[in-house]
């Protein structure tokens, strides 16, 4: 194995490849060549680094220096004092905002220092390409743990006990949902997975996606596991291409080494996984309309019961989960249930991710604790209003047009209990378009009742 | 690649764990070779390659290099700064190839300065 003294993380979320992600990652590897450093410094390209605002990103490891909006012709320079002179690059650094002092390190950035990484533990850490990354961070340890320790009890126990709630609105807890599937009684069960991201401004599932699709696919077994799936689909929206190329990417690989497909790792356990990508369509995030949708009809959703554990996709018994939600369930099953409680609150546990968009100063991907005040996410992470202008008023989440003012309600806590009696625009976790009440308040001016969009299904 | 059984899912993982020692920062030892112009120009680079040939050779996979600019002590030149992990960094002055090897064997493995390179207990704050 060749020892490599220094790994440069290239941020290849959708976000920074957008921005010329890759052009940087060329004169990278150019001037590295050039300077012939390839046996000594590695480029590797990642999945989404959360500071999607700032990209092109890439941390130096092993330091963490923190570089951010390079340009490919910034490279030569950073190549040659950082990486051969040893002397990091004040002026690609990120800066306090108001102060304007760098801050090399990524870890001493207030974004990042302030969160805590479960479902995104491996962003940036990662090739998501390259299966071994994957394994090298406890990749499949959970699923051979699940497959060959535990019984599907046992596993939906832990699940249960770790309190976990669907990371995609509804909130309903995890557990509990493959425990009713689990006792159902048929021929043939399907795991599904829902990548059907529709929310405006929300890019959390595809960023897991990008950044670690190895996470989801692991997710998916054990709970393939757990209720007994014969067949498991990501449905997954076209509009996504780099996610949907890493998880087929994903796929492929796990086939090979025998990780999906049949008997998993000698356990008996046969599962297989592929992609559906939806066209798009906003309602087919709904679990039943999702599943009309993946037969090949029209997706609507259909009133329940029957509820889908009991019949879902092809009128089998059938479990849906989020995505983030499958990025949680390895670490829960490794680390026990008490280790996942350990965060959030009592009836909302872990944590959540979210995508801040707006006027902020940091613009970004940040996951947190559940019950962290909105406060802390704004102003400690966010980093405050951008160009010193006064709060006016937060929106959670898409089109219900809730907006929360500065008295009162940028204190209330992200609880889940409580964000669906009073705060249901905060559930699927894209926090923040301060812009959004320049529109409310240009509506009032005309005398026009502000009218909520229509009630999503989910 | 064959299918795959859980000890070799445990061998990837020891495979890697160097590079991931890199990534997650959770090193046990850290070697900084100072490489200003005045380090280049007295060989700092061969030093570097020095070290990286011995980190292979040992099979260590808790052990970093970084590079750092110059130490300000230009004559003394090259120098390198050992920290092993809750123990004060070491400096060391002057180095050949062989010298760097030996410090990588008896202090950097061993533990033991090397007191006929050494120059001083601590170091300048560096990123």
């Amino acid at each position: 194995m060749q020892k490599f003294r220094a790994n440069l993380m290239v941020c290849a979320g959708t976000g920074c490849v957008a921005c010329n992600a890759l052009k940087v990652k060329k004169s990278l590897s150019d001037e590295i060549g050039k300077r012939r450093l390839q046996d000594e410094v590695q480029i590797v390209l990642t999945g989404c680094n959360g500071f999607c605002a700032n990209g092109p990103i890439m941390s130096v490891q092993p330091d963490g220096i923190f570089y951010q909006k390079l340009k490919p012709e910034d490279i030569p320079i950073i190549v040659e004092e950082h990486l051969l002179k040893g002397r990091p690059v004040e002026k690609f650094m990120f800066r306090e905002p108001e102060s304007k002092t760098a801050v090399p390190k990524m870890n001493d950035i207030p974004f990042f220092k302030l969160q805590v990484l479960r479902a995104l533990r491996n962003k940036g850490m990662i090739d998501p390409e390259n299966i071994e990354d994957y394994i090298s961070r406890d990749g499949y340890q959970a699923a051979a743990k699940a497959l060959l320790e535990l019984t599907p009890e046992e596993t939906i126990k832990i699940v249960k006990d770790s309190g976990i709630r669907g990371r995609g609105g509804a909130g309903f807890p995890t557990g509990l949902k493959w425990e009713f599937c689990s006792k159902v009684i048929s021929s043939s069960k399907y795991i599904l997975c829902n990548g059907d991201e529709g929310d405006p401004g929300a890019f959390m599932d595809r960023s897991i996606m990008e950044a670690d699709p190895h996470v989801v696919l692991e997710g998916m077994i054990i709970a393939g596991k757990a209720i007994g799936a014969t067949k498991g689909y990501i449905y997954v929206r076209a509009e996504y291409p780099l996610a949907v190329k890493r998880l087929q990417l994903a796929i492929d690989q796990a086939k090979e080494t025998g990780l999906l497909g049949e008997n998993i790792l000698d356990s008996g356990f046969s599962l297989d996984i592929e992609i559906y990508l939806g066209a798009g369509a906003f309602v087919c995030g709904e679990e039943t309309a999702l599943m009309r949708s993946l037969e090949g009809k029209r997706g609507m959703p259909r009133p329940r019961p029957p509820f889908p554990a009991v019949k879902g996709l092809w009128d089998k018994p059938t479990v849906l989960n989020n995505v983030e939600t499958f990025a949680n369930i390895p670490q829960i099953i490794l680390n026990g249930a008490e280790w996942f409680r350990q965060l959030g609150t009592e009836k909302s546990t872990g944590t959540k991710v979210f995508v801040l968009t707006g006027a902020m100063n940091n613009i970004g991907l940040i996951e947190v604790p559940m019950g962290i005040p909105l406060k802390t996410i704004m102003y400690d992470i966010g980093g405050g209003i951008s160009k010193g202008r006064k709060f006016k008023a937060v929106q959670g989440r898409h089109g219900r047009h809730k907006l929360y003012g500065e008295r009162g309600e940028i204190l209330s806590r992200v609880h889940r209990g409580r964000i669906l009696r009073q705060m249901p625009s905060l559930q699927s976790g894209d926090a923040g378009d301060v812009r959004q009440i320049d529109r409310y308040n240009r509506g009032k001016r005309k005398g026009k009742r502000h009218r909520a969009s229509p009630r999503p299904f989910a | 690649m064959a299918k795959l059984t859980i000890s070799d899912l445990k061998q990837i993982k020891e495979k890697h764990k160097s590079t991931f020692t890199l990534r997650e920062g959770g090193y046990r030892a850290k070697v900084t070779v100072h490489m200003g112009t005045c380090g280049i120009a007295a060989g700092a680079r061969n030093i570097v390659n020095a070290l990286m040939d011995e980190i292979g050779k040992s099979g260590a996979d808790d052990i970093i290099v970084t590079t750092s600019g110059c130490a300000g002590l230009c004559s003394k030149e090259p120098m390198v700064t050992v920290e092993i992990l809750n123990n004060p960094p070491v400096k060391y002055k002057e180095l050949t190839e062989d010298g760097i090897r030996e410090i990588f064997r008896e202090h950097v493995l061993g533990g033991k300065i090397v007191d006929k390179f050494a120059l001083v207990i601590g170091s300048e704050t560096t990123y």
